[in-house]
């Protein structure tokens, strides 16, 4: 349980143990990543990105859906297009790249990229794993979902990458699958009605290199009732029927 | 029911009956919607979501002549027709639509939007999912429709940016549309131009908000605007607009085409209409149905969700209407209707219709407490009630699920929910307070069994989680901490047997 992992950390034996006492002293923020930006190797302004001419097509039709003044408008749909290109991460130099194409502070487009969790800021692996842990899930057995991930992955932790650079797991809440639960998200798909089995199973297929079938894993087509169905079982009905006279 | 309580001078001998007579009006029930009355026929993606399939269940069927009809005539068939919003707070959506025409709006010159709120986040919900992928055509047509009521000229659906596929489906949706020539200059042949703009978020809860979701559309984090001035004055790019959400939008054609007497006809008084509800948790088979609006929860649970694991009596409490709300116990579960203002009187709320249940075999506590935890990570951070008492919600929750507290810190606990609820720009923070102020209304006895137990165990905790035994006796300890304070039983114990 996270929690119970939260709850072991001793909270007066930091505090007894410090040799010193500060006058004032807070404790520092634990947040899911770092806010600020430090230059890395791999990350840092002066790694060179642009917009391949596809996406740079892509990016001019999305800007043109706002007005000409609101240019910024597009900044986290061209983020998103930088990350897909960028293999699933936002470096520094998208942001920048972003900020120049849409004529912005480039603050202003750090602000939106650490405010967003769908932006990794730093790099992830092949398949991105996301897990499920809020309560409708967690009521339907994510626990063990998380569990059967993470060992089966090799005794990772949320939020860590395997060796190979395959498979990176991150906790997240709610997908909006909830009548399918327990789920997680693999890069963009969702497998819903999950069991140890079945996440196995999928991820199996992952490190394989093919994709498994997408969607409810236990033979439901989307969110109907899995005894059979309670409604809908008819024709729908056609253009026309049931309106009113003037409709008809 | 009348009669037993009608003053025993006006009881007449049965079988005399006179020209004005006191009837017992029949009891209606409600549930039970036929398939020719559902909206969403296609709500189970078992047909062709593309505009062949869409064609052929109704969707853009004589849009013209609704068009021409006029804004008027929209918004006052969406007023008779009692429909409510759908994402939550249940305001009457014909009067919200209605703002957008203040007298004299034709000489703005200021484009006017209608926002589509797709951000579909909250814990439970997975309605609007299942039209975004099934029914796409109905969220469009239902934007023409709404947008000609409130005279806008374009619409932005904002979609979280986990759907991908459902973004995929409504962008073909939008696409199909423009081919056909049902949305842009001259949509549907009436001369009117609009526009449907796709706009995909990036995985923010509070976006959801109405004017977090303008801020995060206008390329901005997603923090909420103070209101005034509403967003039908100054909104999305400082113009008029005004956010909907996706079953409000897109059950609006088939309202205008079956008529608002038919969709008032469903469900009770000020509560009318069809509604989606995504029933998970501890049920049998989950599922997302489209019911009558009124339905009774048990009606609706054992219906459509095979009844609650191990049966009725195995239950423990159902959350009726998405993480927002109250939890209910059994007893209420029993009697509640599915509505908006039966939910309220039993102190929860209807929300957007996502009933989580439980059963015996949860561990309430650790339940809740994770509600809290996810409002911990989606506060924005803007307002600070809501920004640090969610982590301090969220940091005696953790400990209350084993019991490491002390008595008193549950009415401490509540005080501070009670300080972030209505403190705060947007409803975030009453959010994260209700579920903990539900808990503690139901449930106390069993948070104070385990702080008990815990203390029983372990020996005394102090205020904040420490416990005392790791206190230096030798260090001057202010009082304040609880370590000496006498541990108050739960109040049924101080009750005189």
């Amino acid at each position: 349980m996270l929690a119970a992992a939260k709850l072991a950390r001793p909270l007066s034996a930091a505090r007894l143990a410090a040799p010193a006492r500060y006058l004032s002293t807070s404790s520092p923020r634990r947040s899911d990543a770092l806010f600020v930006h430090r230059d890395k190797p791999y990350n840092n302004p002066g790694i060179p990105f642009e917009f391949t001419p596809e996406n740079l097509k892509h990016a001019n039709e999305v800007i043109s859906h706002y007005p000409p003044q609101y240019k910024k408008a597009a900044v986290i749909p061209l983020l998103d297009l930088g990350q897909r290109q960028n293999k699933g991460w936002t470096s520094i130099s998208v942001m920048n790249y972003v900020a120049k194409l849409l004529e912005m502070q480039p603050m202003r487009v750090y602000e939106v990229a650490t405010f967003y969790t769908m932006f990794n800021r730093e790099p992830i692996g092949e398949n991105f794993v996301q897990v499920c842990t809020t309560t409708p899930c967690m009521l339907r057995g994510s626990t063990e979902i998380l569990d059967t991930v993470c060992s089966h992955l090799g005794g990772l932790k949320p939020g860590e990458t395997t060796k190979d650079g395959k498979f990176t797991v991150i906790e997240v809440e709610c997908q909006g699958a909830c009548s399918n639960a327990p789920m997680m998200v693999i890069n963009d798909d969702f497998y819903e009605d999950l069991t140890a089995t079945t996440t196995k199973a999928i991820l199996d297929a992952f490190s394989k290199g093919t994709k498994p079938k997408t969607g409810p894993q236990s033979g439901r087509h989307t969110s109907e009732n899995s005894a059979g169905l309670t409604a809908l079982t008819s024709k729908p009905y056609g253009p026309g029927e049931h309106c009113v006279p003037d409709f008809q | 029911m009348l009669q037993a309580t009608r003053p025993a001078r006006f009881a007449r001998p049965l079988g005399r009956r006179h020209l004005a007579t006191v009837q017992d009006t029949p009891v209606r029930r409600y549930g039970g919607l036929k398939d020719q009355d559902r909206i969403f026929t296609n709500a189970y993606s078992r047909h062709d979501h593309g505009i062949k399939g869409a064609l052929s269940r109704g969707d853009w069927h004589k849009t013209k002549d609704i068009l021409n009809k006029g804004d008027s005539w929209i918004i006052q068939t969406i007023k008779d027709s009692g429909l409510r919003g759908r994402g939550g707070a249940g305001f009457p959506s014909g009067l919200k639509w209605s703002f957008m025409n203040k007298p004299g709006w034709e000489k703005d010159p200021r484009p006017r939007y209608l926002v589509v709120n797709a951000d579909e986040g909250e814990p439970g919900t997975c309605k609007d999912r299942e039209i975004l992928r099934g029914d796409p055509h109905k969220l469009v047509e239902g934007c023409l429709v709404a947008g000609r009521g409130m005279n806008a000229t374009a619409a932005y659906i904002y979609i979280r940016g986990e759907f991908v596929q459902e973004a995929q489906h409504l962008q073909q949706a939008i696409t199909e549309a423009y081919k056909a020539g049902f949305l842009g200059k001259n949509a549907c042949g009436s001369g009117y131009a609009f526009d449907v703009y796709l706009h995909r978020g990036a995985g923010a809860y509070i976006c959801g908000e109405e004017t977090a979701l303008i801020e995060s559309l206008e390329g901005k984090q997603g923090k909420p605007r103070l209101k005034p001035p509403f967003p039908a004055d100054v909104g999305l790019f400082g113009c008029p607009s005004t956010v909907a959400n996706v079953e409000t939008v897109a059950v609006a054609p088939t309202i205008c085409r079956r008529g608002s007497s038919w969709f008032a006809g469903f469900g009770r008084e000020r509560n009318q209409g069809t509604k989606l509800f995504c029933i998970s948790g501890h049920v049998n088979n989950p599922c997302v149905i489209e019911e009558e609006m009124s339905i009774p929860l048990k009606d609706l649970v054992e219906k459509h969700a095979g009844g609650i694991r191990g049966g009725w009596d195995n239950l423990l409490g159902i959350i009726p209407g998405g993480c927002s709300v109250p939890v209910l116990p059994k007893p209420k579960c029993e009697e509640v209707l599915m509505d908006f203002d039966s939910l309220k009187d039993a102190q929860s709320g209807l929300g957007t219709g996502a009933v989580i249940v439980m059963d015996k075999s949860t561990d309430i506590v650790a339940a809740i407490a994770r509600f809290s935890q996810f409002y911990k990570h989606e506060s924005c951070g803007q307002c600070t009630p809501c920004r640090e008492g969610t982590t301090w919600m969220m940091n005696m929750m953790n400990r209350f699920v084993e019991g490491r507290g002390h008595l008193r810190e549950i009415d401490m606990l509540l005080e501070l929910t009670k300080q972030v609820e209505g403190r705060t720009i947007c409803a975030l923070g009453d959010a994260a307070a209700w579920p903990i102020q539900g808990l503690m209304r139901h449930f106390r006895p069993e948070v104070e069994r385990r702080i008990t137990e815990f203390r029983a165990r372990e020996g005394g905790v102090l205020f904040g989680g420490r416990m005392a035994r790791d206190v230096d006796p030798n260090l001057a300890i202010s009082d304040n901490l609880g370590g000496h304070l006498p541990e108050v039983a739960p109040p049924a114990a101080q009750t005189p047997t």
